[in-house]
Parts: C-alpha cells; sequence; structure tokens
C-alpha cells in the first residue's frame, strides 16, 4: 500500500514537473508578451510567442512598395547568406507587413515564392491594424499610410535573442549586413 | 523511512503546483489592456463636427478629411490614473513589464498606488508610456485621439474653430510650452477653447494613437532622448505653415518619441467615435 503510494507521488512529480518545463518567466522586455494574433504565409494564425526559441531578424514591410521594400528584403536575403547554415534552423527571418489589407497570407504567399524565401526560416506575418501598429511601435518604427497604395516608413532591421529580447537594431537603407549576421550567429552559437 | 520519503515527496508535488499555478495567474498585460471598459470615465466629453483640415507637416498638401468626433474636454488626472492603476495592477510601476514602459515610468508616485505628498490629484498625469495610456483609454471604454483629431481642435483659440492665421495663435501656444513645472497646476483652471476643450496648450503635451506617423528624416529619430532633448535640431522645410512654430514644436516632440519612453510634461486625454457613425462611415 504503501508502495502504491509512493509510486503515485512519484508519477504526480513527475507529470507535474513535465508540464512544467519550458515555461520559464518571460523577460520583462520580451516581444512575446504580445498577446496579438498573427498569420504566416502558411496560412497559420499564432500569437508571437510560437516563434519563441529562435533569434529573430526582423523587418516592416509591404510587398506592393516599390521604393526601399525591396533593399530591405535584399538586406534580409544578405543576411540570409552570412548566417551560418548550422545556424539557419535557429533563425528565423521575420518580414512584417505594414499593409494587412493587401497581404493577405495569399499574398505573402506568392511574394515569398517569387522572392525565393520559401525556406522554413522565412516568416512572413500579417494581422489587423491595430496590432500592426502596436508591433511598429515595438520596433520603435514609425509609418503613415500617405495614399490608398503607398506608405511612408522608417527602414529598421531589429534582432531579438530566443527570449524575445531585442538585442540590435540597424536603422536605415544600406544596412550593414554583416553586423547583423554576426549577432545572429553569436546568439546561435551561445543557445 | 518510507513514510518520511513519502511525505517529502507530496510536499514538493504541493510546491509544484503551486509555483505552476502561480505562472499561470501572471496576467498578460496587453491581453488585459484590451479587456471591455471596466472603468468609467467622468470626463465630460465634447463633440468636434470634424471637416478638412491642412495638416502641418508633409509635403502633401491635400486637405485631411477628419470624420466627426468626441474628445474629452481635459486631461486624464493623477486620480483617475490612481484608479486605474488600482483595477488594473499589471500597470502599477512596479508591475509593469519593460516591453511596455521605461524605468521611469511614474517615478514620482510614492508607491504603487500612493500619490505623493504636494502632487495634485487633479493635475494631469505624466511620466506614462503610449501603451499605459492606450490601455487606460481602453478600460473607460474610449481610445486616443488621433494626431489629425487633436490638431483639429488644437486650431482653435477661444474665440474661431481656426486661428492659425493669426500670429498671436502661435506665439501664445509657443509661450505656455516655455513654462517651466506647468504641468504640476491642476486642470480646468483656464479658459477653454472654441470649442470647449480645456488645457490643450498650457500643461502637458499629449499622446496621441498614431504619434509613430510622424516621420521627420535625420537626427530627428536616432540617438536618446531624454526630457531635456526632446526637441530635435531638424528644418522646418517640409512644413505647409511656417509660421505655426507651435505646431512644428508638438511634432518635433511627437518625431523623438518611442511608444514605451515616459516623460514628465507628457500625457494624455482620450477620445471616442460618435456612436452609431460608423454606419454612415461605411456606406
Amino acid at each position: 500500500m504503501k508502495q502504491l503510494f509512493f509510486i503515485l507521488a512519484a508519477s504526480f512529480l513527475f507529470f507535474s514537473c513535465k508540464e512544467n518545463t519550458g515555461k520559464k518567466q518571460l523577460p520583462s522586455n520580451s516581444i512575446f508578451h504580445l498577446a496579438t494574433q498573427w498569420q504566416d504565409q502558411r496560412n497559420q494564425s499564432y500569437q508571437l510567442n510560437a516563434l519563441k526559441g529562435k533569434t529573430l531578424v526582423v523587418v516592416m514591410i509591404y510587398t506592393s512598395c516599390k521604393a526601399t521594400c525591396p533593399l530591405l528584403v535584399a538586406d534580409m536575403k544578405e543576411i540570409e547568406k552570412q548566417i551560418k547554415p548550422e545556424y539557419l534552423s535557429k533563425t528565423s527571418l521575420v518580414l512584417v507587413t505594414i499593409d494587412p489589407k493587401t497581404d493577405t497570407p495569399e499574398h505573402l504567399a506568392g511574394f515569398a515564392k517569387a522572392g525565393g524565401m520559401d525556406a522554413p526560416h522565412w516568416v512572413f506575418l500579417r494581422s489587423d491594424e491595430a496590432a500592426t501598429q502596436e508591433f511598429a511601435n515595438v520596433l520603435s518604427m514609425k509609418y503613415k499610410k500617405i495614399s490608398p497604395i503607398d506608405f511612408s516608413h522608417s527602414n529598421i532591421i531589429s534582432v531579438f535573442n530566443p527570449d524575445g529580447e531585442l538585442i540590435l537594431q540597424e536603422e536605415g537603407t544600406g544596412i550593414n549586413a554583416e553586423k547583423i549576421a554576426g549577432k545572429v550567429n553569436e546568439t546561435a552559437k551561445n543557445s | 523511512m518510507k513514510i518520511q520519503f513519502i511525505y517529502i515527496i507530496t510536499f514538493s508535488v504541493v510546491i509544484w503546483c503551486a509555483s505552476c499555478s502561480r505562472e499561470e495567474a501572471v496576467p498578460d498585460v496587453a491581453a488585459q489592456g484590451l479587456q471591455a471598459a471596466q472603468l468609467t470615465s467622468r470626463v465630460k466629453m465634447v463633440q468636434i463636427p470634424g471637416g478638412r483640415y491642412q495638416p502641418f507637416y508633409g509635403t502633401d498638401t491635400a486637405l485631411v478629411k477628419v470624420e466627426p468626433f468626441l474628445i474629452d474636454e481635459r486631461p486624464v488626472t493623477n486620480g483617475e490614473f490612481l484608479e486605474f492603476v488600482k483595477a488594473y495592477p499589471q500597470w502599477q510601476r512596479s508591475q509593469v513589464k519593460r516591453l511596455y514602459a521605461d524605468t521611469n515610468y511614474l517615478h514620482n508616485w510614492v508607491a504603487d498606488t500612493l500619490l505623493p505628498a504636494g502632487i495634485d490629484a487633479d493635475a494631469a498625469v505624466t511620466q506614462l508610456s503610449w501603451y499605459a495610456a492606450k490601455a487606460y483609454a481602453a478600460a473607460v471604454g474610449k481610445r486616443l485621439p488621433m494626431l489629425d483629431e487633436w490638431e483639429l481642435v488644437a486650431m482653435a483659440d477661444e474665440v474661431v474653430p481656426n486661428a492659425r492665421q493669426k500670429k498671436s495663435y502661435s506665439d501664445r501656444i509657443v509661450d505656455f510650452y516655455l513654462v517651466k513645472n506647468r504641468q504640476y497646476n491642476a486642470v480646468k483652471q483656464s479658459p477653454p477653447n472654441y470649442w470647449g476643450v480645456y488645457n490643450l496648450f498650457d500643461l502637458v503635451w499629449e499622446w496621441t494613437d498614431d504619434f509613430n506617423s510622424v516621420l521627420v528624416t535625420g537626427d530627428a529619430r536616432s540617438g536618446d532622448y531624454s526630457d531635456n532633448n526632446l526637441f530635435c535640431a531638424g528644418s522646418a522645410t517640409s512644413a505647409t505653415d511656417v509660421l505655426n512654430y507651435a505646431a512644428f514644436m508638438r511634432f518635433s516632440m511627437r518625431a523623438g518619441l518611442k511608444a514605451h519612453y515616459t516623460v514628465g510634461n507628457l500625457g494624455f486625454r482620450c477620445a471616442k467615435d460618435i456612436p452609431g457613425n460608423g454606419d454612415i462611415k461605411n456606406q
């Protein structure tokens, strides 16, 4: 009888441990506290904390942009090239649209495919306008809709560690891809 | 021996469970910020008929259309914000996530739910972030004013709805902006403007919902901004109304802000759509 109780208690402990693993408290400044809902180019729906555990390289763009967005996308591809292949699986390259009306998941999927960005580490996200605005503020990004099809916006690429803390931001066109990729490699190495 | 062992195991199971449930109980700030209104705001709201107006900034010379809306007649006060943090502990000074407010958030308060002696409960609340202002507005069933809405109301002086052509209009506001420690005065002690709206200029700067839509090139956005060097030395070349130096100061200030910043003379007021107006808009 005592043995039975022991087994029960032990297994109870085992299960409660298991339930508890991976539930480490997030840092106070983590972007994974954001409770907004997002959709990706694979038509999956989730909150940002689904991206937890990988180093994130994040940029906000819109796909119908003819001005600086193609440069930012090119920057992201250059960063991808300079991330060590073994660390790509520990990294997500995240492009968030500031034009959720036009950039539906289907549209984003087409954009990803056309740009050769269909590897699993590429993530294209869209949400509603309120969540998009909040996220832009988290990145300290300025943007304004200037016509039905155009936005003006600041060009910022941000790097977050696997806990969602901002560890690097590079602003302006002519982003230093080497510096960003270096940070990603360093973070992936230590995680 | 075995019995003792069982006790130990049982005890640790209890501890584990307790720690599990404590983590479960950590409320999500953003999620709660979006909950249905739980507080009531006693601030009188003023209806603004909307209209087309010339924005101060931007090379775009087209007039911007603003729909009719309601706006608080005065900024939100310390006393009101205190009620809010009591009802929403995640916005208390010691609880707020660093993602949503910098380390100076409500730093002059004595404790999480205690205003300092000598601070007027009826003075405008300051030293709070855009996220906090937005959460307050949601909690009272309102929202933050859009930048265009705020600026439309701010065109009025005490006599006319659009005083931008009067030289005295901007000069007077700039004089207000230069007064030190003006944020400690109680609200509604000065005359209202044409619409019946108080304290747009004489107490605090105010957050707007889309403050981050101000794009000024160059130094305005880079570097650190503290209370004292909030203004950039950018140029007013793309301003459509170069005489309006007061508006230029406001836009420079907004351009220097980030959503988690808290500033000693930056507060907010709330706005609201006119009930039922959404149907008209969508037609």
